[in-house]
């Protein structure tokens, strides 16, 4: 039960964003943090998971192969959340989790009928406490609802793996905090969740392990207090930066400055 | 839970929300119902008005096949109602086109006409009329039609081209589209001055777009066109509901956006060459006729695609009649009417931005 990739590739452009990355085998029912600084490759890891840009190399889920399966059963299997979440036009947001859910072939593959999908995608939506959000147009929405509704959006079919690309970025400190939670609790359920984020000290409270992503190398990976050590920060970050516990016992990471 | 505030501040239980949505797809598809039958009303209408000024009565004895005296017989069957039924057929293959072509490009004021079809079409029949130059083989009545059609889509076969580029982007396959609609305006002018008077007066007649010419052969391949496409356009409606939220959030739905893409601007070049090569230049139809559609019920394509067949059946069946009743006792070119109804709503979309 978990997701393998070994000797992945991507090159775009002519270079090579992601070289030859080997991760350690990503279980299910934790939550799995892809840190690393801007540009490192993070949001192109996650795709090619995906498999949704072209990468050379074995991405594996439960033992499958994902490149060699059809493209209806990798969207059975795989849920992602893009960085930035559309919405053009009047669509409400009931009408965009019916198309992920029958644009993606349904319900972990079964097509819903009409008002089971309308049940079903207003269940989801009411997990995160925005099933009244239903009949608003996606344009009249705030960021941070938009990036709820794209989680929404993501586990309306019911996938094994989930991919989350910055889902807190637009999230006051509140939702930030509610938001993970019920992202950890979708890991906890047995899915397989990997979600990129940028807040060391909000990965290191919420993420089970953590893999550092570094100019497409992998850095760092393991648990949080692994990862997160002032050498490693200063190696991959360029900061310096103090790793410490507050009186709770959580970690906080701290940055004094650039590392000389 | 997440943002609670918004359940409570609407006031309404989960079971009210469903109930209500339940009714709005309903709505929705008596909207659709709603305008279906403003297409055969407008089909009535189109039917009864003309210049001989027949009254409703003999003009329905006649389609029931009742006993008419032989004159109303040859209107009502050879002049009006071909004239009627294709420029429903039209229509509805240029707004559906339309609907398709806003989506599959992301820009809400693609359309054949703008994207060079219509142009392409028109020169296509320019060297059919002036030089005399066609496909080998066909009877003449249709060297024309073939000439315009081929044209139509070469021109939109470059666009499949562009989309099928690497990193050929939708703003790619618009830049070309408008390429092409003024390189295959240029060529048409210098076909135009080398013309003769006679040719040249022909070409400009059906560079306006004329219903007048309208066969029965003609209107049942259109109609078949239409049948053997819509049934793929409502399959892949999900599918392109899902690509108005972007492109990227629709690859992460997992589905095939390129494929998708492709197959639309297959559909939508069999459907807008035909209609064009059929009728001449008619602008704007697919412009108006999906927006008018997306106002009606929304950006969902399970409603949007049948209402903008619908309100391009509607939309073309009334310049029709209004060709015939603006100035008394001339039949004008059908592709003026709908220029100058469709004009004002181009401008009102580019000025209003929410599209």
């Amino acid at each position: 039960m978990d997701l393998r990739a070994e000797g992945l590739s991507v090159r775009r452009n002519g270079a090579a964003v992601i070289a030859a990355l080997d991760l350690p085998p990503i279980p299910a029912g934790e939550l799995t943090v892809l840190a690393g600084p801007n540009a490192a490759g993070k949001s192109t890891l996650l795709l090619a998971l995906a498999q949704m840009i072209p990468a050379t190399g074995r991405v594996t889920l439960e033992g499958a192969d994902l490149a060699r399966m059809g493209r209806a059963d990798r969207a059975r299997l795989i849920g992602m959340m893009p960085q930035q979440i559309g919405g053009a036009g009047g669509l409400s947001v009931l009408d965009s989790l019916l198309a992920a859910l029958h644009a993606g072939g349904g319900l972990a593959g079964r097509a819903l009928p009409g008002p089971e999908a309308s049940r079903h995608a207003l269940e989801t939506l009411a997990r995160f406490g925005i099933a009244g959000l239903a009949p608003r147009p996606l344009s009249a929405l705030s960021g941070g609802q938009r990036q709820l509704v794209g989680l929404a959006q993501a586990i309306v079919r019911d996938p094994r793996l989930l991919l989350l690309d910055e889902p807190t970025s637009a999230l006051d400190l509140a939702r930030q905090f509610q938001l993970l939670n019920e992202v950890r609790a979708l890991a906890r359920e047995g899915r397989i969740v990997i979600a990129v984020l940028h807040d060391l000290t909000l990965a290191a409270h919420w993420a089970d392990r953590i893999l550092l992503l570094s100019d497409g190398r992998l850095a760092a990976a393991g648990t949080p207090d692994d990862v997160l050590t002032p050498e490693t920060l200063a190696r991959v970050y360029g900061i310096d930066a103090r790793v410490e516990r507050c009186s709770r016992g959580r970690i906080n990471v701290m940055v004094d400055g650039l590392s000389a | 839970m997440v943002g609670d505030a918004e359940v409570r501040d609407t006031g309404a239980s989960f079971e009210a929300i469903l109930a209500g949505e339940t009714a709005r797809t309903r709505r929705r598809w008596l909207l659709v119902v709603v305008l279906a039958l403003a297409a055969v009303a407008s089909l009535v209408v189109d039917l009864t008005s003309g210049p001989s000024g027949l009254p409703f009565e003999s003009v329905l004895r006649a389609l029931t096949g009742q006993e008419v005296d032989r004159g109303t017989a040859v209107i009502v069957w050879q002049v009006r109602l071909p004239v009627a039924l294709m420029a429903l057929l039209v229509g509805a293959a240029l707004s559906l086109a339309g609907a398709e072509m806003q989506t599959v490009l992301e820009n809400p004021l693609a359309e054949p006409f703008t994207l060079g079809v219509s142009a392409s079409a028109a020169l296509g029949a320019g060297v059919a009329l002036v030089l005399g130059l066609s496909l080998p083989g066909l009877p003449p009545v249709w060297a024309v039609s073939a000439n315009a059609f081929v044209f139509a889509m070469g021109a939109l076969g470059l666009l499949q081209l562009a989309s099928r580029l690497r990193g050929g982007g939708t703003e790619v396959v618009i830049l070309l589209g408008i390429a092409v609609n003024f390189t295959a305006g240029a060529l048409l002018a210098l076909v135009q001055f080398v013309a003769s008077p006679d040719a040249l007066q022909q070409l400009v007649f059906w560079t306006m777009g004329s219903l007048a010419g309208a066969r029965w052969d003609g209107i049942v391949l259109l109609a078949a066109l239409l049948a053997v496409c819509l049934p793929f356009s409502l399959r892949a409606s999900w599918r392109l509901t899902a690509l108005r939220l972007g492109a990227d959030q629709a690859r992460a739905f997992g589905f095939d956006v390129a494929g998708l893409r492709r197959m639309a601007l297959l559909r939508i070049s069999v459907l807008a060459a035909a209609a064009v090569s059929l009728v001449g230049v008619i602008g704007f139809v697919g412009l108006a006729g999906p927006h008018i559609a997306r106002l009606a019920v929304g950006e969902d394509h399970r409603f949007l695609l049948p209402a903008s067949v619908f309100t391009g059946a509607v939309l073309m069946s009334l310049a029709s009649v209004a060709s015939k009743l603006l100035v008394p006792g001339i039949l004008l070119p059908v592709g003026i009417v709908t220029s100058l109804v469709g004009l004002p709503i181009f401008v009102a979309l580019i000025l209003r931005r929410g599209v």
